[in-house]
């Protein structure tokens, strides 16, 4: 009784699992990933909290945090220790996801089109897309740089809105305040830790 | 004859700072603190006057909003003519003329757009970006109070701009244009008016910045370079080196 128990309470999970499973073709993978997005920021009978988390576990499940933490550190992940760079990547979540749940909802009452798709690299593919404003407001090309390593699971590692890169914006600004704090990383740890906690 | 007098001192003060500043790289501030300082006050300056207007604005109904965008924008397109010539750019130059001419006669003084519909979509040129097309790099980089961000090149760009646009021609320097003439004041609010519908399409992108930096003054920086640097190559796409990371 007890095996066919854990049977069935995996088999549940196997199931929750792959309703979140987005497809493996990176074209695919946004569309379907931005469209369960958009419908869920929209859907009126979920309240903020439930938005948040939903857009949280998104996230955390398709987005390489880590890479696009390391990525805005600059070229202090080459010298800072290893429980430095453990740290930052902790407060770096926490900030990321901070921050994206009110980013992706000033996009949630959006039109998403898929325009094309271009493979830089064996493990980089740029998506190209477009949101229309359904107020009217002017079309916005977005642009998803997607990681392929593993094809069975790609993961999103920067957005370009109108050529502007989300991910060189946050490594600008990190450069800065390391820059102003003589490379100090805790003080960076610190700057992230406030923006969470306030 | 005082506004003139006024460019012409602000002309000589950025071609000296211009030929100290491009030895500097890109990323490297002309003068931090005084730019900082500056960029809080025209934050300020956007949260008491600029931003309820273009909240305001936003609340036009959607054909004037149009309209006003429009019409800025089609006179914007003059500048671009002297500028497609600059840079040796025919194809850009017919969109420019193109444009100018269907919008200012069949879309009713521009306040129609018709030639983007037959295709003609001018990509916006200034003198900065011309200089930045023949290789000049960006020079220090700096806040203008109520202007904004710029670099040595883009201000000694944005000084240039008001002699070889035709509608500064007729507006500023008071001459005439083919038949057409305006006034100083004529320039300054239509500039205004530009800002303000600029202000007020990114109103949602600018508030959520401001909510989600952490070091705010960097972000408009990172900002404004990408978009100069887009714009001199005339692309849309920003693949930065991901180095190792990308293996």
């Amino acid at each position: 009784m007890r095996k066919i128990g854990i049977y069935l309470i995996s088999f549940f999970f196997l199931i929750q699992s792959s309703l979140m499973a987005y497809s493996s073709n990176p074209k695919d993978f946004i569309n379907e990933l931005v469209n369960d997005a958009l419908s869920k920021l929209s859907d009126k009978n979920l309240n903020k909290e439930e938005k948040s988390e939903f857009v949280e576990k998104l996230a955390l499940e398709n987005v390489d945090i880590n890479a696009l933490g390391l990525y805005a550190l600059g070229v202090l992940r080459k010298s800072s220790s290893e429980s430095e760079i453990s740290d930052f990547q902790t407060s770096f979540e926490k900030y990321f996801l901070k921050s994206l749940t009110s980013r992706l909802t000033d996009y949630s009452s959006s039109e998403f089109t898929i325009i094309g798709e271009d493979k830089k690299s064996p493990n980089t593919t740029i998506i190209n897309s477009k949101v229309t404003p359904k107020d009217g407001g002017p079309e916005i090309k977005i642009d998803w740089r997607v990681y392929t390593k593993n094809p069975d699971k790609p993961l999103i590692r920067d957005l370009i809105v109108e050529g502007l890169s989300m991910a060189r914006v946050q490594k600008e600004e990190f450069a800065s305040i390391l820059n102003s704090n003589d490379n100090d990383i805790r003080i960076l740890i610190i700057k992230l830790e406030d923006f969470v906690n306030n | 004859m005082q506004t003139l007098k006024i460019f012409r001192i602000a002309g000589l003060a950025l071609i000296i700072m211009f030929f100290q500043a491009t030895k500097l790289s890109s990323a490297e501030e002309c003068f931090e603190k005084t730019s900082r300082a500056i960029f809080k006050f025209n934050m300020a300056f956007d949260d008491i006057i600029l931003e309820p207007i273009s909240k305001g604005y936003n609340k036009l109904p959607s054909p004037v909003r149009t309209g006003t965008s429009n019409f800025t924008s089609n006179i914007g397109t003059l500048l671009s003519i002297p500028n497609n010539i600059l840079q040796g750019n025919l194809t850009q130059l017919g969109h420019s003329v193109g444009s100018f001419a269907i919008n200012t006669t069949v879309g009713i003084l521009g306040f129609l757009n018709p030639a983007e519909k037959i295709g003609l979509k001018p990509h916006k040129e200034d003198v900065g970006q011309t200089l930045g097309s023949y290789g000049i790099g960006t020079g220090c980089y700096f806040v203008l109070p109520i202007l904004g961000p710029t670099t040595a090149r883009d201000s000694l760009g944005l000084l240039a701009d008001t002699f070889v646009d035709p509608f500064a021609h007729i507006t500023l320097r008071e001459k005439e244009l083919l038949s057409s003439s305006g006034n100083v004041l004529d320039y300054y609010s239509v500039k205004a008016t530009t800002a303000i519908d600029f202000r007020a399409n990114n109103d949602a992108n600018l508030e959520s910045l401001e909510k989600n930096s952490i070091d705010l003054y960097s972000s408009y920086k990172s900002i404004y370079l990408q978009d100069r640097e887009n714009k001199i190559k005339n692309t849309s796409s920003n693949l930065d080196d991901w180095d190792s990371l990308d293996n």
